[in-house]
């Protein structure tokens, strides 16, 4: 580039930022191959993130907004810079952080306490709603009826409806999740890879449900994962910073240990191969976005129908919801119970002749790894 | 590399046998570094998370780049699973590296030629948030 002339001597630290033209370049930015300074990264991450939220309309002023925050990198960053953007740009939003226990010890216990620190840090109260409360089982107790093959299905069909279980009783307008543009890509492929048809077409929306009683937004849809790790992290022990406005800021507390339950088998290869094409080509992650949003199903697709559940109340597209399904199969002792090819309480409700379609329907329902839902 | 040829030559050359030896050990250097990992990566680790270490510069190099350091760490550091942390002859993509707290896509990854005191932080990205 022109910055070129300057010449590169040691560490790149002759190159200035260039949007400043000032300060020492620090990153650079996925998204644009921009070399950027710090002061610089924090105004453009957080004003591109507030832009994303206008152009999305995704708040209206005045709403009570539910983050779902598990004490990772990625819900601690969004709590931190939409309580931030509510004070500078007058969102008039009632923030809260929402986590959920799954019940694992020696992981959630611990993420837990990043959560409740989060909630002195940035004064947002905080709601946790326990899978123990809501279906009478911790995540423990399940591991040690199922063993570890299908826990992680469990986990997520848990966790999406404890998401909103708890939210309801915030009496949120709308959940906000911590889903980035890495997540986003990732899910996409691992739609097509399930031939999971619905799923493809819904998962890259920045709003999801809202057909439902509470909607969930992504703020974080076209933001790189790899700025909101450095986001935190540049933050910290930084002499410069110190001196400008950000002084208020301290070093971003997040907990970083993986589920001991999930070894994290298909999307695990997933989320390598879209860090192997980052590491060529870092668009590559928006492309396959904006590839999952310019998919166009077919209409003469059948597409599952949504329902609500027969037991709960919950909306699905069976009888019963899979949460019920789970739970039905752990009480009665037949946790195989709605695993995979799911031929159990549902079945009567499905047609034979729906055989094509009974492909579909397992991929939906073999969601592996909850950590993400869409 | 101008001064590791020349100093074979001097081997080759020299009458006296003895004299390289000690000259290229005076020549490797001894850098102290702080590396810290994140995300993760300190559980390859023990579990800790900052290292204050004292690295040689390769034989008869007079500088220390960062592929000597994740050559220097892969052994001497990462107890397991190292390939939560190495692919190929660099950090496994999504592996953010920060050297004095800049990206070190700026300072060209594995040509990043590191001095005393240097701070080296590893952060993976991968995993879930």
């Amino acid at each position: 580039m022109e910055e070129a002339v300057t010449k590169p001597t040691k560490k790149g630290g002759a190159r200035l930022c260039c949007i400043c033209n000032q300060s020492r370049a620090a990153l650079k930015r996925p998204k644009t191959l921009e070399q950027i300074c710090k002061e610089c990264f924090y105004e453009v991450f957080e004003e591109e993130i507030h832009q994303v939220i206008v152009d999305n309309q995704l708040f209206k002023p005045g709403e009570r907004i539910a983050i779902g925050a598990s004490g990772g990198k990625d819900s601690t960053v969004l709590a931190c810079v939409l309580s931030e953007l509510n004070r500078r740009h007058n969102y008039g939003l009632d923030l809260f952080l929402l986590s959920v226990d799954e019940g694992i010890t020696g992981y959630r216990d611990d993420s837990l306490e990043t959560v409740k620190r989060n909630e002195v840090q940035y004064g947002l109260p905080l709601k946790i709603v326990s899978y123990k409360d809501l279906y009478g089982w911790t995540m423990d107790e399940i591991v040690k009826m199922i063993g570890l093959k299908n826990n992680c299905t469990f986990c997520g069909v848990f966790r999406r409806q404890a998401l909103d279980r708890g939210a309801s009783l915030l009496k949120v307008d709308k959940v906000a999740t911590g889903h980035n543009a890495d997540d986003i890509a990732e899910t996409v492929l691992l739609n097509i890879l399930r031939g999971d048809i619905a799923r493809l077409s819904r998962c890259t929306s920045i709003v999801t449900g809202e057909d439902g009683p509470i909607p969930r937004c992504k703020p974080f849809k076209y933001t790189y994962e790899k700025e909101i790790v450095i986001y935190p992290c540049s933050l910290k022990c930084s002499v410069v910073i110190e001196k400008f406005t950000y002084a208020y800021f301290k070093r971003l507390d997040y907990f970083s240990t993986e589920c001991i339950y999930s070894p994290n088998a298909y999307r695990g290869f997933a989320r390598e191969f879209i860090k192997d094409l980052e590491r060529i080509r870092p668009r590559a992650i928006l492309d396959i976005i904006k590839s999952g949003e310019n998919f166009r199903i077919s209409t003469s697709t059948k597409m599952p129908e949504q329902g609500t559940c027969q037991r709960c109340g919950y909306i699905s597209s069976q009888k019963w919801c899979k949460a019920c399904v789970l739970l039905e199969g752990l009480n009665r002792g037949l946790p195989k119970l709605g695993i995979g090819r799911s031929r159990g309480l549902n079945n009567d409700n499905k047609k034979e002749k729906d055989v094509t379609q009974s492909n579909g329907a397992k991929s939906i329902e073999s969601k592996q790894c909850g950590t993400l839902d869409f | 590399m101008k001064s590791e040829s020349r100093d074979r030559e001097i081997e080759v050359e020299g009458c006296d046998a003895v004299l390289p030896s000690p000259f290229s050990k005076i020549r490797s250097l001894n850098m102290q570094l702080t590396l810290e990992f994140g995300g993760g990566l300190e559980l390859l680790c023990e579990s800790v998370k900052v290292h204050k270490v004292n690295v040689d510069t390769p034989n008869e190099a007079e500088k220390l780049t960062m592929k000597d350091l994740l050559s220097w760490v892969s052994t001497n550091l990462i107890k397991e699973r190292p390939e939560m942390f190495m692919k190929g002859d660099s950090v496994r993509p999504g592996v953010l590296v920060l050297v004095n707290d800049c990206d070190w896509e700026l300072s060209g990854q594995l040509d990043t030629t590191l001095e005393e005191k240097d701070v080296v932080v590893f952060i993976s990205t991968l995993h879930g948030g």
